[in-house]
């Protein structure tokens, strides 16, 4: 019972905090709530069992990809509140097909039976040994490749991001 | 336990905020953000199936896709700022032609 309580609250925070990021005019409010339904995702993970995903969510997400959006507000300014947009023809039906997005996204719910086959790692055997155990297992013994090549995206993006943030001479 | 549709209704929900976002503002941090969160809305639901269908692979996948995403952060902002220093301004209304 108290699982649900939380599991309401964190839900609830998430989708109101979700609709103030693309709501608010200010973009560093924008951020913050940003931050906020991060938090409130990495709550929900707790609640399905996935400690060490949520703890990454914090680190990863939370802590450093938030921190580089509001350093690269802080230098481009972009922090002071625009003016209201007027309601043109392209939010109204930027609003329109993300309304019937939704509709289509719940109607799925009633009528898909989304069936898989089920594995062996239930809740017991992932209490037992350990999210972060089974997780590394894994990582290194069916998707090393996977986990390689991440590693070589991981050098190309910082290459990247060095190269375009270069000053032209 | 919670069943699975519930996480799943909030994964769409927040996919869709994300969606709305994308499509109805104008500065290129705001998009970016609302890009996140459509990640992290699909991220919920990888964990949500990986906890009701018994396996380890769905947490595993969101390792993959937090790395991804970190990734896809640091080359977009520097994009970003490249476009900053030309143009001067972050309103995609405005950065719409390649060159001039």
């Amino acid at each position: 019972m108290i699982e649900q309580v939380f599991f309401y609250i964190f839900a609830v925070v998430a989708v109101v905090t979700g609709l103030l990021v693309i709501t608010h005019r200010n973009a560093i409010y924008s951020a913050l709530f940003l931050v906020g339904t991060f938090f409130c995702i990495a709550g929900m993970y707790v609640l399905l069992n996935a400690q060490f995903v949520a703890a990454v969510q914090v680190i990863v997400y939370a802590g450093a990809i938030m921190v580089l959006f509001l350093f690269v507000l802080m230098l481009l300014s972009a922090g002071e509140a625009t003016p209201r947009e007027p309601l043109s023809a392209q939010r109204f039906f930027g609003f329109l097909f993300a309304a019937l997005l939704l509709l289509q996204t719940l109607m799925l719910f009633h009528v898909v039976r989304a069936t898989g086959q089920p594995g062996e790692m239930t809740q017991e055997a992932v209490r037992r040994t350990g999210s972060s155990e089974l997780i590394g297992e894994a990582l290194f013994k069916n998707f090393i490749y996977p986990f390689e090549v991440v590693s070589i995206l991981l050098l190309l993006a910082i290459v990247g991001a060095v190269v375009l943030g270069r000053k032209r001479s | 336990m919670i069943p699975l549709s519930h996480y799943l209704i909030v994964s769409g929900l927040l996919f869709v905020i994300g969606v709305a976002g994308v499509l109805t503002r104008r500065s290129a941090l705001v998009i970016f953000m609302s890009v996140e969160l459509m990640l992290n809305a699909a991220n919920l639901a990888l964990v949500a199936f990986s906890r009701s269908l018994h396996s380890i692979d769905g947490q595993v996948f969101v390792f993959f896709v937090m790395a991804v995403a970190a990734a896809e952060v640091a080359v977009g902002l520097a994009i970003i700022i490249v476009i900053f220093r030309n143009r001067e301004t972050t309103n995609v209304d405005e950065i719409n032609l390649m060159k001039w």
